[in-house]
């Protein structure tokens, strides 16, 4: 007799809390993407992205948190919109990458400590880089 | 006529030669622009979270001190302020909770709900002005001069606040056509340029600014026209790695659209700050008989 195995089919409570939590940050219904991958297609730093911007909306709305937090592509986007103004399904992945970025800051982590950015960039670099990089990688 | 404006940080120090030459060509075009009493930064960029109402604070401020300099339009120069300054304006208008609760903490005085109208000067030299009127005011045609419009993100994209069409902008190259000289369309005129991420990894800026720059060379550019001081930064940051690394790579001179605005005019080119340009751009001026040997410009045909 064959041993029967428990299939899960909704996720867990982790799982469940990190998609209500993206949702809710980023005001996106996730399951709008029918995965065409024309994010991907237009976005101008997928070559540098471990993940593609198509798998992070796949893996986000699995709410496979761990796979996300572990990759660079969320700090790798530079929130240009190219993503959004082509998508066919009105999805802004630009606001899910910022939800999933600030679930990291708001645990008082930041992705860049001003204090490491060396002084002569810190003198080179103009206030509009400076205001905007410390806005998205600092908590 | 003067209109309410508002320079953003970095048009006082870095991108002087974005604002002088701006303000002076307006003026030779009657309209002053008049600097919001005690504006602050707008932020730079705009938060793409549903609940962080603390960053829609420094927008919303200029904002009501528009409404309380008297005025119903905004004039901004620089695409960055233009996008956080006309979202935020946006929420103002659309989003009723969310205003009252901005309303609530800010305290000036008044209530703020978008009455205030958003726009860049390209859209004030368009709508307001018009090419025609803008062509029969120019003294020194930018004849012979092959510019390449790059608009970045930031004027046209979301979808909501653009300043022209989304996948075909046609505004700074008809500006371009009304000063004489000779539009180049490419390809990549709306890629972005890395932003803010010359902060985080600074070694990358150099591969997001080769496909913009091989692309408009490659269409036939001389140079670079732009609207956006952080695009300027890295694209001119951009270059300099470029011409270590890729054999062949040619400087591309860029320029703010409204220093070529100014020589068109023929305010010469002491108020258009070259000094503060990427790439040599004075070189190419001077090629073109755009600029004289000396500080003044050489005017054509009087």
């Amino acid at each position: 007799m064959t041993k029967k195995v428990p299939v899960t089919i909704s996720p867990k409570k982790s799982r469940r809390e990190f998609i209500k939590k993206v949702k809710e940050l980023s005001g996106q219904n996730l399951q709008l993407c029918y995965q065409c991958g024309l994010c991907s297609g237009n976005c101008p730093a997928a070559t540098n992205m471990d993940i593609s911007p198509r798998r992070i909306i796949e893996l986000a709305r699995l709410g496979l948190e761990e796979e996300i937090a572990n990759s660079k592509t969320v700090w790798i986007c530079a929130s240009c919109l190219a993503c959004a103004v082509n998508c066919p399904r009105g999805f802004d992945l630009s606001r899910v990458m910022e939800a999933i970025r600030l679930l990291t800051l708001r645990k008082n982590i930041d992705h860049v400590r001003p204090e490491d950015i060396p002084l002569e960039e810190r003198c080179e670099l103009p206030q509009i880089a400076m205001v905007s990089g410390l806005r998205k990688f600092t908590g | 006529m003067s209109l309410a404006y508002y320079p953003g940080c970095t048009l006082k120090t870095r991108a002087r030669n974005l604002e002088e030459s701006a303000v002076a060509s307006m003026e030779a075009l009657g309209l002053k622009l008049d600097e919001v009493p005690k504006w602050n930064c707008c932020g730079a960029v705009y938060s793409l979270a549903d609940d962080d109402l603390i960053h829609r604070v420094a927008p919303v401020r200029n904002l009501i001190r528009v409404k309380k300099q008297g005025k119903t339009e905004l004039v901004t120069l620089c695409a960055f302020c233009l996008n956080t300054l006309k979202r935020a304006n946006l929420l103002m208008r659309q989003d009723v909770e969310k205003r009252d609760t901005l309303n609530r903490f800010i305290d000036e005085g008044i209530d703020y709900s978008g009455e205030v109208k958003v726009v860049h000067l390209l859209e004030v030299l368009r709508d307001e002005i018009g090419w025609e009127a803008l062509a029969q005011k120019v003294k020194l045609p930018l004849h012979g001069l092959k510019a390449a419009p790059y608009y970045g993100c930031t004027l046209l994209r979301p979808r909501e606040i653009a300043i022209d069409n989304v996948e075909n902008p046609t505004v700074l190259g008809d500006f371009l056509g009304a000063l004489g000289a000779s539009p180049v369309d490419f390809p990549e005129s709306t890629r972005c340029c890395g932003s803010y991420q010359v902060v985080g990894d600074p070694g990358d800026i150099a591969e997001y600014a080769r496909p913009i720059l091989n692309s408009a060379s490659s269409h036939g550019a001389e140079a670079l026209v732009l609207t956006c001081p952080l695009c300027d930064y890295n694209l001119g940051r951009g270059q300099k790695e470029l011409l270590k690394k890729q054999s062949g790579f040619r400087e591309m001179p860029l320029l703010y659209f409204t220093q070529l605005l100014a020589l068109a005019l023929g305010l010469g080119s002491r108020i258009c700050h070259f000094e503060l340009n990427h790439g040599s751009s004075e070189s190419l001026l001077r090629a073109k008989n755009l600029l004289s040997q000396g500080e003044s410009v050489r005017p054509i045909g009087g």
